[in-house]
């Protein structure tokens, strides 16, 4: 079956789309009731993100767009410190998207929020008209919406990060990026795989564990060199990071040496940078590295009180320096 | 490296080049991928202060003179025609804006990764004439050449090319002792051999050096210039792909289709012998390539100057004030591989540019 004008109508074929496809795979206490909003316990420091998910394909090695859409949300409120727990989903469905598609979609959601800990709560569905040419195959937009909770005296952000903070990364970089591109350019390589993964266990480690962690972020659009650029000149502090200590795979390395990509600017889906205290660096490290996803965690950097304008400087594998600008202009597709 | 001295490691050759205080050594970088490779890996910040390396005209975007672009515009207002280029000159501006304006006014240009891409197009589309904008330097020229076989092999009678194809020993020749070494274009050695270089290193008694695209093959060049200063010697630090000969298959593939002619640079005018078009008995490809020599600069643009050597990009009024690589005014911000592009994105710390 493929999805009609009628899937959108709001009637009969919606509640049966509905029904069939979301609550099936979404059902939980709140959701299950079926209202037209999801009244939910929670506690008084809320933290609460949105993001929209259009990635081409719909389908990829290490994951899809529905886990896409879920660890995007989860992830970013992860970095602020809360613990993620309710969960909106908004999927745009163009016509002729074959069902059994979007309940493959579906699942991989419902899957992830599992992995994650959030419960789906409330939903939409619209369908649009098939946008591309006739061969192009149609499409899904999915956006999430997400809440969780603070702990009462949780604070952290760039304004937190001080001389002397060490940069950890959670593993390696470029993942997801080159995944989506080779995917795109047609290029057969089964070892280039997405990171797509909800990162809670390794925030939860170092924060329960005590661990002075002074600023959080997931590496997502831009790559490592945005995220560092961004949190430079919001600290105003110069971060200086060490090529040869940045982890790459070795076919992401190639990948990138082969279609002249430069890996400070390739996103990932789930890795993220923090910033803590030198103290605990090793501590940090270890916590990372034994949690779920973040086998790869190393210290790849410092924080320097910046003299002028704060910027991140890469310190290059023959001893060079170079600054890393953020990334400038357009040139590679859209990952998420 | 094994040296005069006896062997050097790495280490060695950056202790030398940081400490070098002998008489001041201004080196070219011809190739724009060279550029892209030394502000990248921050080679800048490995030399001493009487070392400076200059980005050259071997970035076949910035090189490209304003009657050319022009050219390409006019040709896309022509109802039917098919403009397909690389993504490059997409935003390099020509008299009256860039073939990205052209685009958004309604004109039919394509970007393609690969030349031969449009054949497909062209062969469904036929009432349509398709014209590649051939731009490019000795490794480019036979793949223009190639797809001209694919072309007379399908029968197609709608492909033409609008070219600006440019040789590099004569340009090296013009710069000459304007510098005191030359980093040669690894990729154009690959197809032209080093063995041409040879005469003229010697006429003027200047250091070359074929390199290859990692740092530490860089770095050693460096290293070997500053060294044989004042000597007219070429060397081979690239010889995994570099030879004396060259690749004498794709230089006959270019000598089939293209002779040499005077070629006009962006900011050095006409250089005798510089350029390649196509011959006589394929002119019926050719889209009016001829007597584009007119270079007009965009009002206080340096690029003409900068890819000389006689200006650094930091030097122009415009640099990272109304000129960014989001808003570039120059060739040379817009491309990857350009000069200010690369001073822009990788500016050395401390040294007051950014």
């Amino acid at each position: 079956m493929n999805i009609t004008m009628a899937h959108g109508s709001g009637g009969d074929a919606t509640s049966k789309l509905i029904e069939e496809v979301f609550k099936t795979e979404f059902h939980n206490e709140y959701l299950d009731k079926m209202e037209d909003s999801s009244v939910v316990p929670g506690s008084s420091r809320l933290s609460m993100t949105t993001d929209s998910f259009v990635v081409q394909p719909l389908f990829y090695n290490g994951g899809d767009i529905g886990r896409l859409a879920v660890c995007g949300t989860v992830n970013d409120i992860l970095m602020s410190g809360a613990v993620p727990k309710y969960l909106t989903a908004a999927c745009v469905l163009e016509e002729g998207l074959d069902v059994e598609v979007l309940k493959r979609i579906v699942r991989s959601m419902s899957e992830t929020a599992k992995e994650a800990g959030v419960s789906i709560v409330t939903g939409d569905t619209k369908v649009i008209e098939h946008r591309g040419n006739k061969e192009s195959e149609p499409g899904i937009i999915i956006n999430t919406a997400g809440v969780g909770f603070l702990d009462g005296d949780m604070n952290m952000g760039a304004s937190y990060i001080k001389e002397g903070d060490v940069v950890i990364i959670s593993g390696n970089i470029g993942d997801h990026h080159a995944a989506i591109m080779k995917e795109r350019l047609g290029i057969e390589n089964d070892r280039i795989m997405s990171d797509n993964a909800p990162l809670n266990e390794m925030v939860r480690g170092l924060l329960d564990n005590g661990v002075r962690v002074h600023a959080m972020r997931d590496v997502t659009r831009g790559g490592l060199g945005t995220v560092l650029n961004e949190f430079a000149s919001a600290s105003s502090n110069d971060i200086y990071i060490i090529e040869e200590k940045i982890p790459v795979s070795d076919s992401v390395r190639d990948f990138c040496s082969l279609l002249g990509l430069d890996l400070m600017y390739l996103g990932n889906e789930g890795k993220m940078v923090c910033f803590v205290d030198n103290e605990d660096e090793e501590k940090a490290v270890d916590i990372i590295r034994n949690a779920k996803y973040g086998e790869n965690a190393v210290a790849i950097g410092y924080v320097k009180k910046a003299a002028a304008i704060p910027c991140l400087v890469l310190k290059t594998s023959i001893g060079g320096e170079r600054v890393v600008g953020p990334l400038y202009g357009e040139g590679l597709p859209r990952i998420c | 490296m094994l040296t005069d001295e006896g062997y050097l490691n790495n280490t060695d050759i950056t202790e030398f080049l940081k400490s070098y205080n002998g008489p001041d050594v201004r080196l070219m970088e011809i190739c724009g991928s060279h550029t892209a490779a030394i502000a990248s890996s921050g080679i800048r910040t490995l030399l001493s202060d009487k070392i400076r390396m200059i980005s050259g005209p071997g970035c076949p975007v910035c090189v490209t003179v304003t009657d050319y672009i022009d050219r390409l515009l006019d040709l896309s207002e022509i109802d039917g025609n098919v403009i397909c280029t690389f993504g490059d000159l997409m935003r390099v501006p020509g008299s009256n804006g860039t073939l990205s304006d052209a685009r958004a006014r309604g004109a039919d240009i394509r970007m393609f990764y690969s030349p031969f891409d449009m054949l497909e197009p062209a062969s469904e589309e036929k009432g349509r004439r398709f014209i590649f904008a051939a731009v490019g330097f000795e490794t480019t020229a036979p793949v223009y050449a190639s797809l001209l076989w694919k072309v007379i092999e399908s029968g197609l009678d709608n492909v033409m090319l609008l070219t600006s194809l440019k040789t590099m020993p004569e340009v090296v020749k013009k710069i000459g002792s304007k510098m005191d070494g030359f980093l040669l274009p690894g990729h154009v050695c690959t197809v032209t051999g080093y063995g041409l270089y040879e005469p003229i290193a010697s006429e003027i008694n200047t250091p070359m050096v074929a390199a290859g695209f990692e740092p530490e093959n860089i770095i050693q060049a460096v290293y070997a210039l500053a060294k044989l200063r004042g000597r007219g010697i070429v060397k081979n630090f690239y010889p995994a792909v570099v030879t004396r000969e060259g690749n004498k298959k794709a230089m006959d593939t270019i000598d089939t289709f293209f002779e040499a002619g005077d070629a006009a640079w962006r900011g050095m005018g006409v250089i005798k012998g510089s350029g390649l078009y196509l011959r006589e008995e394929y002119s019926r490809f050719d889209a009016g390539s001829t007597g584009l020599t007119g270079d007009r600069e965009n009002t206080g643009c340096r690029c003409a100057y900068v890819i000389t050597g006689e200006e650094k990009s930091s030097d122009c009024p415009l640099f990272n004030k109304t000129c960014t690589p989001n808003t570039p005014k120059g060739a040379c911000m817009v491309s990857r591989e350009g000069a200010c592009f690369n001073e822009f994105i990788h500016p050395v710390k401390d040294r007051g540019e950014r």
